[in-house]
Order: structure tokens, then sequence, then C-alpha cells
């Protein structure tokens, strides 16, 4: 679901398909404004919403690091 | 009293000052002035004095009224970054009945600018807008790119009563665009540049890694894009705050946001990078006022020989 978010909104340069989990989203074309897009995506996506301390370019810097975030904003969604 | 009253208190006594000593003349809205003949005269000196640090390399100058071209503030990317600070002209473009209406809701005291409509011209945002569709349109860069030399007033609405926050202010800009390489070379080179000229002029400072106020919460994600990778420093100035010091200059690398906008291309093809330094002129002046008093006569010696004063 990810990678369908990151080909909607991303803007890559390249194919998402030949990159690997870890691969750096930021070295394949992911602008700034481009990572907006994809925050808003992902947080529609899957009902979320990043806080603050969240946004941050590491954040989207990988799919591994987007899953690792979104993963995080599912489980303290169901705490709550 | 709060910080935040402190701070208050502490811009509109500044204000209030270069007011009484004649410097700025209230126009009746924040951050709106007038300039005394003096404060004229110190900034004349300032970018005279830039000029013979900056002016052996070869710059093009540019220069352009306040405003740029509608269609090209829309291409240039500002909206998407900083809605809230645009200035767009609007004019009266009716009928007789049209304007009829106008002068009624005039005598009645009523909002008339309603039927205002948006013209081609948006108030320029930062000195350097109108250059690059300007440098875009002559095609690929020569090898060497190139360093362009601008200087304008520049809008952006954020009414303030720190005089050191006006809505109407003036920036100096040297731009350079070519390759990622070129680029930060002329960066750190105006760092250590801007750095020894303030430094001169006798005033304490710092320079410091800094983001711009990019809207809402894309935006805040944008200012933290821009710090981690250190794409805008600013060199600061205690004015009304030495907790919150005032940014004098910058120093900024644009990545290639503009050369994408613009479809600008280096001599081998590569989108173009840019970057820039921005001096503050009006906040500089009212940083040189506020350390050295508002007596010219009585600055020091070393700061008038700089200034030629």
């Amino acid at each position: 679901m990810i990678r369908d978010v990151i080909r909607e909104g991303g803007g890559l340069a390249v194919d998402i398909a030949t990159l690997g989990d870890g691969d750096d989203l930021y070295a394949a074309g992911l602008t700034s404004h481009a990572t907006v897009n994809l925050m808003l995506g992902l947080e529609e996506k899957f009902d979320i919403e990043f806080p603050d301390r969240l946004l941050r370019r590491r954040t989207f810097e990988s799919i591994e690091a987007i899953s690792a975030a979104v993963t995080e904003l599912l489980d303290e969604k169901v705490a709550a | 009293m709060s910080d935040d009253a402190a701070l208050r208190a502490a811009q509109a006594a500044f204000r209030d000052a270069l007011i009484a000593h004649g410097l700025l003349i209230p126009m009746g809205v924040d951050g709106m002035y007038g300039r005394s003949g003096l404060f004229e005269d110190v900034i004349e000196r300032f970018l005279a004095l830039v000029a013979r640090h900056g002016g052996q390399d070869g710059a093009e100058v540019m220069r352009f009224p306040p405003a740029i071209n509608r269609a090209d503030f829309e291409g240039s990317g500002y909206l998407k970054s900083f809605p809230q600070l645009a200035g767009t002209v609007h004019s009266f473009m009716g009928n007789d009945r049209d304007h009829q209406a106008l002068i009624e809701k005039l005598l009645k005291k009523e909002d008339w600018t309603a039927g205002q409509k948006a013209t081609q011209v948006v108030m320029t945002p930062a000195a350097c807008y109108p250059i690059y569709p300007v440098l875009a349109a002559r095609g690929r860069l020569p090898a060497g790119g190139a360093l362009v030399d601008v200087y304008s007033y520049c809008f952006r609405h954020e009414p303030s009563i720190d005089p050191a926050r006006m809505q109407l202010f003036r920036q100096r800009e040297y731009v350079r665009i070519g390759t990622p390489e070129q680029v930060m070379d002329f960066r750190q080179l105006w760092i250590d540049r801007g750095t020894a000229i303030m430094t001169a002029l006798g005033v304490p400072l710092h320079v410091d890694v800094a983001n711009d106020p990019f809207f809402g919460r894309a935006g805040r994600m944008l200012a933290a894009n821009q710090r981690d990778q250190t794409l805008k420093f600013e060199l600061l100035i205690p004015i009304t705050s030495t907790d919150k010091p005032t940014a004098c200059l910058s120093f900024n690398y644009h990545q290639d946001h503009f050369g994408h906008a613009w479809d600008i291309h280096t001599h081998d093809g590569g989108t173009a990078h840019t970057a820039c330094v921005g001096f503050g002129v009006e906040r500089i002046a009212l940083a040189l006022f506020k350390h050295h008093g508002f007596d010219v006569k009585a600055w020091p010696m070393a700061v008038r020989d700089q200034l030629g004063l």
C-alpha cells in the first residue's frame, strides 16, 4: 500500500517497483514538495495524522522508514 | 510582563524612537514607513560597501520594478510554500454601474473591494524572483554559469509593530546560477564576505542554520527538510531582542528548485542549481542605528570609515 501512495504522489524519477525497501527515496528523485504530497497521501490512505515530531526528512527517506512511522501511528491509534 | 509582551514593548519602543528621530515616517499601517534622507544615505553607503566586496565578480546588473508578471509568479511555486505572504495587485475592471456601486459602498464605508479583479501584476516577494524567467529565455547557461546583481523593494504580508519586520522592504542580492559546485562555492564565499562586512561594521552577530516561514503543516515539514539539509543560513544581529535576533543577511541554496520551475539548464544540459546572498538593507540600517546610536556623527570612526560617512 505504501508503494501505491509513493507511485501516485512521490513524483519519483524511477519506477517504484525497481526500488528496495531500504533504498533512498530522495536519491530516487523525491523532492521536498513531493514529500508533502506523499505525507498527505499516507494520511488519507491509512487515516492517520503525522505529528510534528515525525515531520522530518528521515521519516520519509525509504519505504522501510515510512512503514515504521505508519505502523507506529496505527499502533498508537489502536492504543488510544 | 511575559516574554512576548516584553518583546512587543521593545519593538514598539524602538519603532517610536526611530520615528521620533525622524528616521522612519509612519504611514498608518504596521510595517509600512517612509524613510528619511539620513536613513537612505546609510543604506546607499552600505550598498556601496557591498559593491566594493562583490563588484569585481562580473555580476550582470538587473533592476526591476517591485512587481512581477503574475504568470511568472504562478510558475515560481511561491504559493505552494508561502500563500500567506503573497501580495497580488487587484484593480477595478467594471462598467459605469459597477463604478456607481463602488462609490456608494465607499460613501457608506462598506467593503468596496469585493469587485476588485486580479491584474497581471504581483508584488515581488524576493528580489531574485524576476531574474529566473529572463535567464531561462536565454537558453543554456555558459560554462561558467551566471551571476546576477539585483536590488528591489519586496512585499510580504506580515504586518508587525517590529520596525525590523516591514511589509515593504528592500533586498540587495547576488544570485549565482550554475552547477551545484559553482553555487555552493558562491554561497560559502558570501557567508565569509558577509560576516567580514558586518564584523567591520561593529555589530554583534552570529551565523546560524535557518528556515523560511513555510505555511501550515506541510510548511513544518518543508522547514524541517530545509534545516536538515542546511539549505539556508542567516546572519543574525540582535535589534529588539537578544533572544530573537534579526536575520539581516541570508545565504540560500535553492538546489534545483528554480532550475526545475523555469527549465534553466547548465551548458552540459543538467538542471541548473541556484544560490543567493540577500542583504536586508533596512534591517542592516536599523542594526547600525540600534548599536551605534541615532547620531551618525557619533558612530565609531572605524564604522564611519567603512561607510565613508
